[in-house]
């Protein structure tokens, strides 16, 4: 912490959040809202008058409540930076009549009522996100008594109850009555391995996490009764299973089951039931202190982040890497990469490992000063463009400039332009070249796969993004469906030209199904939604022209939802044994027309 | 970084020479695919050239091999029917640049992910089906063009979202290497939820 505090290069920003990202590998520009510290950072030497002089008494968060702090504080002796930080919503204010004492206790004169929040920008090559997790709230599912028993704690709070830096100096205490409890007990997998009772994950930590917390226990009071309830002890890493040994070792008794049942005794104590499933039989203990080892969630802040850079989400709610084997650490977007429980619930090793992997991944684009970017791009011919403006107003990234009323023709500009192809799709008067996915190429896909027994084929578009992934996680998962689908692959859904979906009905095509990103994952910001207005133009012209509109179905499908991309393309297929061939041969005649 | 691409006139205008590639990927496609089959069946198209099923094309003797036949037979596209392009595109793209080929030139079908492995029970509807994934690859690939990426401004300073051990370590890195970092954090001091830690296993050491 501190070599990071101290490094020249690095520059913190604490109390600061992201409030916007624009732009794309290279040149990212970052708007940071840096909140006011009232404290002058760099004078501050943390001598701590303020704070003994502060009237107001705060539950301090760094030890979750357990002890106290005042309005100007110091989160926690090691912070970096260790100067001090005023809560405005605490502090009485600077009116001396009604206190200012702290003012007046700061030699330095570093304290600044006057502060206001600044927003900075910064313009930045790579991204590392390592926005870190929640811990699991145990209040909803109160079946361990949580909120209800004073002595059951969280694996954290037992944390600060054994640190030598707590609000008890590391003496473990029972809540109640500030006494050596003389029996705990740890229950494993509160929240996690179960989707009715928090997360079906993982959360991959907390075995250990227990393993280590019994250890200190027993060197510190070797003749504590401990015990630890759980389903399965998954002690996997390197040195994990000597530890898991030496806690059994030195008498920690595990018990193969979860409680169904907490109840307090009259003098604080608690009775745990539970159906111990090693020995078949239900079993009751009573003990001074409960542990809930708490399982791990996606930060708050996840799903904030996720919309500004396009990323996408695994079904865990954790970010979704490029390829879960070869690129762990890449998000699927250029230059942007995770670290640590950000991607998903792991230890400090893990992080840390992982952390190394993404700083090399970022140094290996940042080692040049320039890099290519992107070569699948759009083209406007100006010959054909009759200015109209619709492409610019698709366009996700205000690549295209255009003047409706002098009637210039439309230009793409090349390094903003992403490729997702809408501006094509939208274009009325085909004046808009999409490279590497034109016209010609998905309209020769498509006729050459309508070319043969076409009443038994469900054409498919699927973005590179999304859905193409999701069929690839369904490959991978090795789940099987209908075997007579095709996909034709396009980098966004809103590629996909009307025209497209008039050519594969008049090739005979019973159905035909669109799918892409869900709304709010789209890969190029909100491409998406101009699907979602093309699919229902469309449906209302079928409709207006006897064509069944069912037999176009649009679909959400993300890149980690294979089951879901296996179960529509299942839907699809009872959709086609719908279809008539009268139907079809009907369509084919009305479009012909 | 990238070297600038020197497009041959002959490559966007010449009459296409396709070569297709049917993968077997060992047993992964081969078992349900009749990848020789297909690879013959392609033979017949207009505009192929070579076309054959080959054990694994990522491999150095596979590539070796279609590089061999790039400069052989004159091919100016090359389709692989394999895995899903999104794990090997930038494999098969890196050996057409080093043949003297455009990377764009390149056009895959995914006959592993979404054609074998989805439809194991199903031999026959399986090698139906990867036919005409490979048959619209090779249609595809009679328009492919030349592409050439534009060289982009990289700025050499990195972004970390989070200061938690993992924030830390990452900036360390970069830092160390000597990048410039900015690190965001939301709360008055980094640390994250390690340094409320006591001991971390497996070393039991404190957490700061």
């Amino acid at each position: 912490m501190t070599d990071a505090g101290r490094h020249p290069r690095i520059t913190i920003h604490t109390l600061s959040e992201v409030a916007d990202i624009k732009g794309y590998v290279g040149s990212f520009e970052v708007k940071i809202v840096k909140k006011a510290r009232y404290v002058d950072e760099k004078a501050c030497t943390a001598c701590g008058e303020c704070a003994k002089v502060c009237p107001v008494v705060r539950p301090d968060e760094f030890n979750i409540g357990l002890s106290s702090r005042r309005a100007i504080y110091s989160p926690f002796p090691q912070a970096v930076p260790s100067a001090y930080v005023l809560n405005p919503q605490e502090c009485l204010g600077n009116n001396p009549v009604v206190c200012s004492k702290c003012l007046e206790a700061c030699e330095k004169k570093c304290i600044d009522f006057h502060m206001s929040d600044q927003t900075l920008d910064v313009r930045v090559g790579t991204i590392v996100v390592a926005t870190g997790l929640a811990p699991h709230d145990p209040r909803p599912l109160d079946e361990y008594g949580y909120t209800r028993f004073e002595n059951v704690l969280t694996s954290l709070e037992f944390e600060r109850l054994v640190n030598a830096g707590g609000p008890t100096q590391g003496q473990l205490v029972r809540p109640t009555d500030r006494r050596h409890p003389q029996s705990v007990g740890f229950i494993q997998c509160v929240g996690s391995r179960s989707a009715r009772r928090g997360k079906a994950y993982c959360s991959n930590i907390c075995c250990m996490n227990t393993v280590k917390s019994t250890l200190v226990l027993k060197e510190h009071y070797p003749d504590m009764a401990v015990k630890v309830f759980y389903i399965d002890i998954r002690a996997f890493g390197k040195g994990f299973e000597d530890l898991y040994t030496r806690s059994r070792r030195q008498g920690v008794h595990y018990v193969r089951g979860l409680p169904g049942h907490v109840e307090a005794l009259p003098d604080g104590r608690l009775r745990v039931a539970v159906e111990n499933t090693a020995s078949g039989s239900l079993e009751y203990y009573e003990l001074d202190m409960l542990v809930l080892a708490t399982g791990i969630e996606p930060a708050p802040s996840t799903q904030k982040l996720q919309e500004m850079l396009g990323l996408q989400l695994s079904t865990d709610g954790f970010f979704l890497e490029a390829h879960p084997k070869l690129q762990p650490v890449d998000a699927a977007t250029r230059g942007i990469f995770y670290a640590g429980c950000a991607e998903g619930p792991k230890d400090i090793r893990e992080s840390v490992t992982q952390a190394s992997a993404a700083a090399v991944r970022a140094i290996r684009l940042m080692q040049a000063d320039r890099i290519s970017g992107e070569a699948i791009t759009s083209e406007i011919d100006p010959a054909l463009c009759k200015a109209c403006g619709k492409c610019a107003e698709v366009c996700p990234y205000n690549a295209i400039t255009v003047d409706t009323k002098k009637k210039t023709p439309a230009q793409v500009a090349k390094a903003a332009c992403s490729g997702c192809g809408t501006c094509a799709a939208e274009c009325a008067f085909g004046a808009i070249t999409m490279h590497h996915f034109t016209d010609v190429q998905i309209g020769d896909q498509i006729d050459t796969l309508l070319d043969h027994d076409p009443a038994h084929k469900i054409l498919t578009f699927a973005c590179n993004w999304c859905s193409y992934a999701g069929a690839d996680y369904a490959g991978v998962s090795r789940l099987q469906y209908p075997p007579n689908v095709r996909l034709i692959r396009t980098m966004c859904s809103g590629r996909v030209d009307e025209k497209f979906i008039w050519q594969g009905f008049r090739n005979g095509a019973p159905v035909i199904l669109v799918s892409g990103c869900h709304i709010g994952d789209c890969h190029y910001i909100d491409a998406n939604h101009w699907t979602v207005k093309r699919v229902e133009k469309v449906h209302k012209k079928m409709e207006k022209r006897g064509i069944r509109p069912e037999r176009l179905q649009l679909e959400w499908i993300s890149a980690a939802e294979g089951v879901r991309f296996a179960e529509v393309m299942a839907r699809m297929e009872q959709l086609r044994r719908s279809v008539t061939q009268q139907e079809i041969a009907d369509t084919v005649a009305i479009l012909n027309k | 970084m990238t070297k600038p691409i020197s497009i041959p006139a002959s490559q966007s205008e010449d009459t296409p020479k396709i070569g297709v590639y049917v993968c077997h990927c060992g047993l992964n496609i081969a078992q349900t695919v009749d990848c020789d089959g297909v690879a013959a069946a392609m033979a017949e198209m207009p505009d192929v050239v070579v076309s054959k099923g080959i054990g694994y094309a990522c491999s150095e003797p596979g590539q070796r091999e279609i590089r061999e036949d790039i400069a052989t037979h004159g091919l100016n596209r090359v389709v692989v029917g394999s895995c899903s392009p999104r794990l090997h595109e930038p494999t098969f793209r890196q050996m057409l640049e080093a043949a003297g080929l455009n990377p764009f030139l390149l056009e895959m079908a995914n006959l592993r992910e979404q054609c074998s492995w989805v439809h194991m029970k199903e031999p026959a509807a399986a090698t139906a089906k990867a036919h005409d994934l490979v048959q619209m690859a090779v249609a595809r690939a009679r328009r492919l063009q030349p592409l050439e990426a534009p060289s982009m401004p990289m700025t050499q300073r990195a972004l970390v979202i989070g200061g938690g051990v993992a924030g830390i370590q990452a900036a360390l890195d970069m830092a160390d290497n000597g990048y410039d970092v900015v690190m965001v954090e939301k709360q008055p001091s980094i640390g994250g939820v390690m340094a409320q830690l006591d001991k971390t296993f497996p070393t039991m050491d404190c957490s700061i």
